[in-house]
C-alpha cells in the first residue's frame, strides 16, 4: 500500500481482487481457489452453508489468516506480497465479526477511539469528536459512556460497526453480523448496513439473511466447499440459479422458511 | 422442606449466608443467631487455651506484654534489635522485589506464549527456568545466592549486602510463580479480542498493551495478590543470611532474653502488612465489577 491512500478510486475501479486464493488449516482445506472481484462502491454478499468458507475468506482479506496460495490485491496493490505492512492494510479494510468482540474493559467511546488514537495517531480530542459524530449518526449518542455488557446485542453490534468505521476504511467486511442477535434486534443492524451501502461504502457481506442479501447486494456469491459456485446479481441468483448446487442450497433455505 | 406446600417464611429468614461476611443474611433473627454463635465459638476457643495445663507458661513465653514491648522497640545495648524497625527492611525488600517480579514474570510469560520460530530457544529457556525455580524451595535459592555469589569474589556483584542477595533470590523464585499466573491471565482473554484489535490496525504491542493485558490482569488480581502475600512473608527467609529483618530480629531477641514473645510481635506485624493488602485487592475487584455493572461512570 505504498502508493497513497486508495480511497480516491472512482466508481467502477476494482477495490478487491482475489485470485486463486487457497487456505488450509493444517491438512483441512477450507478455501480451494477463490477468484473474486469487487468494484468500488459495490456490495457483494456471500451466501452458503456454515463451513463453506465465507468467514475464512473475509478473515483472509483482512490478513487475519495467512493464506496458503493465491493473491489478494486492494486497488491494484498486492497485499499478500512479503514485506507488506499488515497494520496499514487493515486500517483501510474494516471487519465486523458475528460476536461483536467489543473490548469489555472500555467504554463505548474508548472502544471506538482506541484504534484511531493508537494506530492512526489521531489526537484524542479529534478522535472523540469523530466518534461522537458517528454514534450520533447511528442513534447511539447516549451510550458513549456505557460499558459493552450494559448494551443489547443489537447495540453492541452497531458499536462494533462504528468502531470499524472510525478508522475510515475504504472497504467493510461483515461476517454474519446478525447471526448472534435475537430476531427483534436484527433490523436495527441491517438498517445501519443499508445506510452504509446507500452512502457508497464498498462491502463484502457474509450473511444468512437471504432477504437482506437480495435487497442490498449488487452481486451475490454462493460458496460451497471453499469455492465460489455461482456469482450473479441477486435477481438472477435467487430466482433462476444456474448451478445445481445453488438450486439445492436455495431449496433448503426456502424449505426452512428463510427466503 | 420435606412434604408439600410452600416453604414457610422462616425458612428464608434463617438462611444465614449473605453475599458478605458480616451482613450475614436477612432479618434481625439471623443477626442475633450469628452473634450468639460467634460469641460461643470464641469463648470456647479462649477457654480451651486458658484451661490447658501449660497455659500459664505459654502465655508468659509467647504473650508477655513486657517482652513484646521490649522486642518491638529494641535495645542494641542489650544485644537485640527492634523488631518493628527490622520490619521496615521486609517492607523495602518486598516493594523492590514486587516491581521487578511484575516486569520479569511478564517477560517470561510473553516468551512462553510467543509463537515465532526465532524465539524457540528462548521458549525452551523460559520453560526450563520456570520448571526449575518453581520446583526448588525458596530457602535453598536464598542460601545459594546469599552465600554463593559473595564467594565468587567478583567486583561489585559480590560486594552487595545480604538484603540485596535475598531480594534477588526472591525475585528469581517468585518470577517463576508469577509468570504462570500471568500466563493463565493471558490465556483467559479470548483470541477474538486479539483478532478484533489487530483487525483495526493496532500493532501486536498495542494490542497487548491496551486490549489483552488490562483484561488479563483484571482476571488474575486475586491469585496475583496471593503470591504477593506469600512474598511478603517469605522476605523473612532472608534472615538466614544474617540480614536483620523482623523474623531475624525476633530470633535474636528470643535467644538473648529467652522469651518467644518477640515472634508474636513479628507475626502481628506481618499480619498488619498482609491484611490491608488483602482488603485492598477485594476493594479493587469490587470496584471494577461495580463500575462495569453501573455503566455510566468514567
Amino acid at each position: 500500500m505504498s502508493a497513497g491512500q486508495p480511497g480516491e478510486a472512482g466508481a467502477g475501479s476494482i477495490a478487491i481482487q482475489v485470485e486463486g486464493l487457497r487456505k488450509s488449516f493444517g491438512a483441512v482445506p477450507v478455501l480451494n481457489g477463490i477468484d473474486l472481484t469487487v468494484a468500488s462502491h459495490e456490495v457483494v454478499c456471500l451466501i452458503g452453508a456454515s463451513g463453506s468458507g465465507k468467514s475464512t475468506l473475509l478473515r483472509c482479506l483482512n490478513l487475519l489468516e495467512p493464506i496458503s496460495a493465491g493473491r489478494i490485491s486492494l486497488w491494484g496493490h498486492d497485499v499478500t506480497a512479503p514485506g507488506v505492512d499488515e497494520n496499514l492494510v487493515r486500517r483501510s479494510i474494516g471487519i465486523v465479526f458475528q460476536s461483536y468482540n467489543l473490548f469489555p474493559h472500555m467504554t463505548v467511546l474508548r472502544n471506538i477511539t482506541l484504534a484511531p488514537v493508537r494506530a492512526a495517531g489521531v489526537p484524542r480530542a479529534q478522535a472523540e469528536e469523530e466518534a461522537r459524530a458517528l454514534l450520533d449518526r447511528f442513534g447511539l449518542a447516549s451510550r458513549e459512556n456505557e460499558y459493552p455488557d450494559r448494551l443489547s446485542g443489537g447495540q453492541q453490534q452497531r458499536v462494533a460497526i462504528v468502531r470499524a468505521l472510525a478508522m475510515k476504511p475504504q472497504v467493510m467486511l461483515l461476517d454474519e453480523v446478525t447471526s448472534a442477535l435475537d430476531p427483534e434486534l436484527v433490523a436495527e443492524v441491517l438498517d445501519l448496513i443499508r445506510e452504509l451501502a446507500a452512502g457508497g461504502m464498498t462491502m463484502l457481506i457474509a450473511t444468512h439473511e437471504m432477504g437482506f442479501a437480495r435487497d442490498i447486494a449488487n452481486r451475490v456469491c454462493f460458496l460451497e466447499e471453499g469455492l465460489i459456485i455461482e456469482d450473479a446479481p441477486p435477481a438472477e441468483l435467487f430466482t433462476a440459479p444456474r448451478d445445481e448446487r445453488t438450486q439445492r442450497f436455495l431449496r433448503r433455505i426456502i424449505a426452512a422458511g428463510r427466503l | 422442606m420435606a412434604g408439600s406446600g410452600p416453604p414457610s417464611a422462616n425458612t428464608f429468614l434463617a438462611s444465614g449466608r449473605g453475599p458478605r461476611l458480616l451482613s450475614g443474611g436477612g432479618g434481625r433473627r439471623a443477626a442475633a443467631v450469628s452473634t450468639v454463635s460467634t460469641v460461643v465459638v470464641l469463648a470456647a476457643l479462649v477457654a480451651g487455651f486458658l484451661l490447658a495445663p501449660g497455659s500459664a507458661e505459654v502465655r508468659h513465653t509467647f504473650f508477655s506484654p513486657h517482652n513484646m514491648w521490649q522486642s518491638f522497640v529494641g535495645n542494641p545495648s542489650k544485644g537485640y534489635y527492634s523488631v518493628g524497625e527490622a520490619l521496615w527492611l521486609n517492607v523495602r525488600m518486598f516493594l523492590v522485589a514486587e516491581v521487578f517480579i511484575l516486569i520479569f514474570a511478564l517477560v517470561l510469560a510473553l516468551i512462553r506464549q510467543s509463537t515465532s520460530p526465532v524465539l524457540f530457544p528462548f521458549r525452551v529457556l523460559a520453560l526450563v527456568y520456570v520448571d526449575f525455580f518453581r520446583g526448588v524451595p525458596v530457602l535453598l535459592v536464598v542460601l545459594a545466592i546469599g552465600f554463593g555469589v559473595p564467594a565468587l569474589r567478583l567486583p561489585f556483584v559480590s560486594a552487595q549486602s545480604t538484603a540485596v542477595y535475598g531480594t534477588v533470590a526472591l525475585i528469581i523464585t517468585y518470577s517463576a510463580y508469577v509468570s504462570e499466573v500471568y500466563r493463565a491471565g493471558l490465556n483467559s482473554v479470548h483470541r477474538s479480542q486479539t483478532a478484533a484489535a489487530r483487525s483495526l490496525g493496532l500493532s501486536q504491542f498495542a494490542t497487548l498493551r491496551f486490549v489483552v493485558l488490562p483484561q488479563a490482569v483484571r482476571n488474575i488480581l486475586p491469585p496475583l495478590l496471593n503470591d504477593f502475600i506469600s512474598l511478603q512473608k517469605d522476605t523473612a527467609l532472608v534472615g538466614v543470611l544474617g540480614a536483620i529483618e523482623a523474623n531475624e530480629a525476633a530470633q535474636i531477641y528470643s535467644s538473648t532474653v529467652f522469651n518467644y514473645s518477640s515472634y508474636t510481635v513479628a507475626a502481628l506485624l506481618f499480619l498488619l502488612l498482609t491484611i490491608p493488602l488483602a482488603r485492598f485487592t477485594d476493594r479493587l475487584i469490587d470496584r471494577d465489577r461495580q463500575r462495569r455493572l453501573a455503566g455510566a461512570a468514567t
